[in-house]
Parts: C-alpha cells; structure tokens; sequence
C-alpha cells in the first residue's frame, strides 16, 4: 500500500526509480542531482535491486551506455543536470531517432556562465527541439509519480522514446517534502516489465541507428516529429489511468482559479506553487488572477493551452531561460505562435524569471499581475522583460 | 515488384530506421561515388596483399592465382590501395 512519507525529494526519486525495477542505471553525479545516481547506488549495493549500475566516467559515456542498454532491452534509468546535460549533448538527439526509450530525471540547474549550480530552466531549454517527452514536476509527489509514468509511457510501443523528467535543482531536489510513495506491488501492477518492440540479439537480426542519406533522412524526421506529436495519446491514457489507480490526476495544463480571470499567468515547474499564493492574496484585493502550469511541454499541448486562456484579456507568460539574441524567450515563443492564429486571444506579456537560483517571491508574482494589468491597452517597450534585473 | 532501395514515404519507415533485413548495407553500391578507379599491373604486382588490407570497402580480393583486384561495384575511388602499393603496380585512372 502506498505510505506517506517524509523525505528530500532527490532521494524519493531514487527510491521510486528503484521501485520500477531498472535493469540499467548509468549516471555521472552533478549538482543538483547527485543524490539520485548516489542514492540508486546505494540501492544497488545494498543488494535491494538487481540491477546493472555502470559508475561512469562522464555524462557522455552515461547517455551512450543508457543507449546501447535500451537498445538490447533494457529498463534504463539515468540522471543529469546541466553541463552534465550538454556533455551528454552529442547523443541526447540520437536516442529518440532511434527510438530507444529511457527515462532521465533532469534536475534544472542554470547553464554556465558564469558557472552556477543554481536553479533555472537553460539546460532543459537547450535540448528541447532534439526529441525527447519533456514533463516538469511542480513539487515532490509530482516528480515520484513522473517518473513512474515516464517508463509506462516511454516503452510504450506507440511511442518508444526517451523522456525527461525535470524537477527543479534545489528548489526541488533538495527539499524535504511530505510525499505519498507506493509500493513495490503497486508500482509492479502499474508498470510490467519493458517489452522490447526490437533487441539488438545475434538471434534476430536487427540493425539500428543506420544511415540517413539525403533521400531518406528527411522522411526519418518526419516520422520521429509524428511519433513524438502522437505520444500525447499515449500520455494522456497513462495519466487516465494513473488517476484511477492512484486518484492524483495530471493533465498537459494545469489550471488554478481560472475560471473567469482576467490576467493569467503560465508557470511551468515549481514556480506554479509560489505563484499560487499570489493568485489567492490577489483574489482577496478582487483582482482576478488565474494560474496554469504546463506539466507536458513536449509535445507541446498546443489545443489544451488555446483551450485554457479563452476569456483572459491578459496572459503572463513566464520563463526560466533567456533566449540570447531571440526574439522572445523560449515558453512564450512558442505560446505566441500557438495563440497567433486564434481570432480572440489576449495580449501577452513575457517575463523571465528566478534566472541561476535568483529567488521569485510571492510579492514578486503579484507585481507582475499587476504590472501587467494594462499590458491590453499600453503595450510593453519590449517583446520580454528580465524581471528584477538591476540596471542603472 | 522489385524490392524498394528504401522507404518510398515516411509511413513506411521502421521506427528509429531500423533495418531488419542482415546485410542490408551490400545493396548499396557505393561504387557510384567514384570519379577515379584503381588499375592493378600484374606484371608489376609481388602478391603483398597490401592493398587489400588497406581498402577501407573491403572490396579487394584475391583471385587463383594470388593476384588481387577490386570490386567496381564497391570501390570508392579513395586511392588508399594506389597510396600504399609500394611495388607500384596500382594507378589512379578517370573513370
Ligand atoms: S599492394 Fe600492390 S603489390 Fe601488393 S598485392 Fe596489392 S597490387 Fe600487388
Ligand atoms: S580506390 Fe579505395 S575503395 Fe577502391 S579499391 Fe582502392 S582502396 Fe579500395
């Protein structure tokens, strides 16, 4: 039965990822999720799970291991953050190309530089196109439940691919939440062992990662674009039936108190539970602030989020990454292009925020909302703003 | 029907373009690459066998009587076997 527990949250997603019974863990420990790979070590060598765990010598080999494990038919679990990410980089594309499911929890810390161990959304941001399920966990129980469903949804064989599990580094990582944590019988009912669609066994014949020559790699992006878009089906049938199972319910887009709000705000990751507070005082003052937080963001749930900001006259979209030299930063890109071709939207203010560890408060959220207030009738100087940025 | 060199459409694609049938990669000459095409003078050739370990297509074989040749449907034109033929019995030709 499932037991409420109170533990940091980096060792929760140790124990959960145990819990799905990994044949393959290969991870370089990095702050801010050292823990995982850490604690998974113990796991193993404390004998509670039969698994191969490779103590790698970097990210690069980690990812490339985790690869060729998933491609024999393997469960593989693996860890990163940061530069750990993008030294992983070189193979992080090739793992969904050759649609070899894995699931990484990714621990968001800023990219250097300079160099920072804090937390941001920059790593996440700069794999983000390259064909991974990319969900972000909002706070503990979110991140144990993920991980669970990242596996069910990754082997799928409608989908076979890799996902990332993001959860904020420290924000997250190191907190101790109070969390309800299922058991080994319930994990093992929700998610049966992997069914590998092909190995790579000298029984059967198989060759992956083969060539794509000008007349065939166009057609090969393609069907991993439609795989991946198609996965969504898949995901919501998992989070279906997740909330049968375990009664917590997920969805692509959260929303809090939306009903009948005038300016809304976009979150996405851990952000969402801050901001919330702000929505409540802002309520009390009856100004009528409304939240969503975007739990899925790749596939981008384009129809959930146009769904979700009908009626707002103002829409905050708030990001955890600068897009150097961009037009926009990474999250309200793409919702701008999402809502551009709709008849009726609102007007879209774009701040980014809590950038290397930078705190966000709950004051903060309600100078935003109210800032942004006016943002239909006066419109902003500029396509985003670095909330908080000193500047002389 | 003659089997398709690859996929007409995406929807035919194997996922992760996997390739199910062994040895796939011998359907694919590579011999169209090429611009030159190696020559070996068996009147100068002393039966090293240095070419054939060099070629990187491993299209050089020996025949009956130990002398060696390329395969033109394979070979490359790269010259590695008429770089590393120190007898000299290979030249580079237009092919
Ligand atoms: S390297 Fe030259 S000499 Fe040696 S076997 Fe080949 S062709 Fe003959
Ligand atoms: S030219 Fe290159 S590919 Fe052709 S036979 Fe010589 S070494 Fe082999």
């Amino acid at each position: 039965m499932s037991k409420r527990i109170g533990m940091e949250i980096a060792l929760a997603a140790a124990e959960v990822a145990a819990l799905c019974r990994p044949d393959v863990i290969a991870a370089y420990p990095i702050t801010p999720n050292t823990h995982i790979p850490e604690h998974l070590a113990e796991i193993v060598a404390e004998g509670h799970l039969d698994c191969e765990y490779l103590p790698v010598e970097s990210e690069h080999s980690a990812l490339s291991a985790c690869a060729g494990a998933s491609a024999v038919g393997a469960r593989v679990f693996t860890a990163t953050s940061s530069q750990g990410l993008l030294y992983m980089g070189e193979i992080v594309p090739i793992i969904p190309a050759m649609r070899l499911p894995i699931v990484m929890a990714l621990g968001n810390r800023a990219l250097s530089g300079p160099i920072n161990i804090w937390n941001d959304h920059s790593d996440v941001m700069a794999v983000r196109d390259m064909g991974w399920i990319c969900l972000f966990a909002a706070n503990g129980q979110e991140t144990i439940d993920m991980i669970v469903q990242a596996f069910k949804i990754g082997e799928d064989h409608r989908v076979m691919l890799p996902v990332l599990v993001n959860l904020d580094g420290f924000q997250l990582t190191h907190v101790v939440e109070s969390m309800i944590m299922p058991d080994q019988e319930e994990v093992d009912k929700f998610l049966p062992p992997r069914k590998p669609y092909a190995t790579v066994h000298p029984d059967n014949v198989v060759s992956m990662g083969t060539l794509g020559l000008p007349e065939i790699y166009t057609e090969a992006k393609k069907a991993e674009d439609e795989a991946l878009i198609n996965s969504k089906k898949v995901i919501l049938e998992v989070w279906k039936e997740w909330e049968k199972t375990f009664g917590r319910k997920y969805e692509p887009i959260e929303s809090y108190k939306t009903k009948d709000a005038d300016v809304i705000m976009l979150t996405v990751g851990s952000m969402y539970e801050t901001a919330a507070i702000a929505v409540d005082q802002l309520h009390k003052e009856g100004f009528k602030a409304g939240l969503l937080n975007m739990k899925l963001f790749r596939p981008f749930p384009a129809d959930e989020l146009k769904a979700a900001v009908k009626g707002a006259r103002v829409l905050i979209v708030t990001d955890r990454a600068v897009m150097c030299g961009g037009a926009q930063a990474p999250v309200c890109a793409e919702v701008k292009s999402v809502l551009y071709d709709e008849p009726v939207r609102p007007a879209i203010v774009n701040e980014i925020i809590g950038l290397g560890g930078r705190d966000v408060r709950v004051d903060d959220f309600i100078k935003m909302f109210k800032k942004a207030a006016t943002a239909d009738k006066v419109k902003p100087e500029r396509a985003y703003e670095i909330y908080g940025v000193r500047s002389s | 029907m003659a089997e398709k060199k690859w996929p007409e459409t995406w929807q035919e694609i194997n996922p992760g373009l996997m390739v199910f049938k062994p040895a796939s990669a011998r359907s694919y000459l590579t011999g169209g690459w090429r611009a030159q095409k190696p020559i070996l003078d068996n009147t100068k050739c002393i039966k090293c066998g240095v070419c054939y370990l060099f070629c990187p297509e491993g299209c050089i074989t020996e025949d009956a009587e130990g002398y060696f040749m390329a395969d033109l449907n394979y070979c490359k034109g790269c010259g590695i076997c008429y770089h590393e033929c120190w007898p000299r019995a290979i030249k580079m030709v237009e092919d």
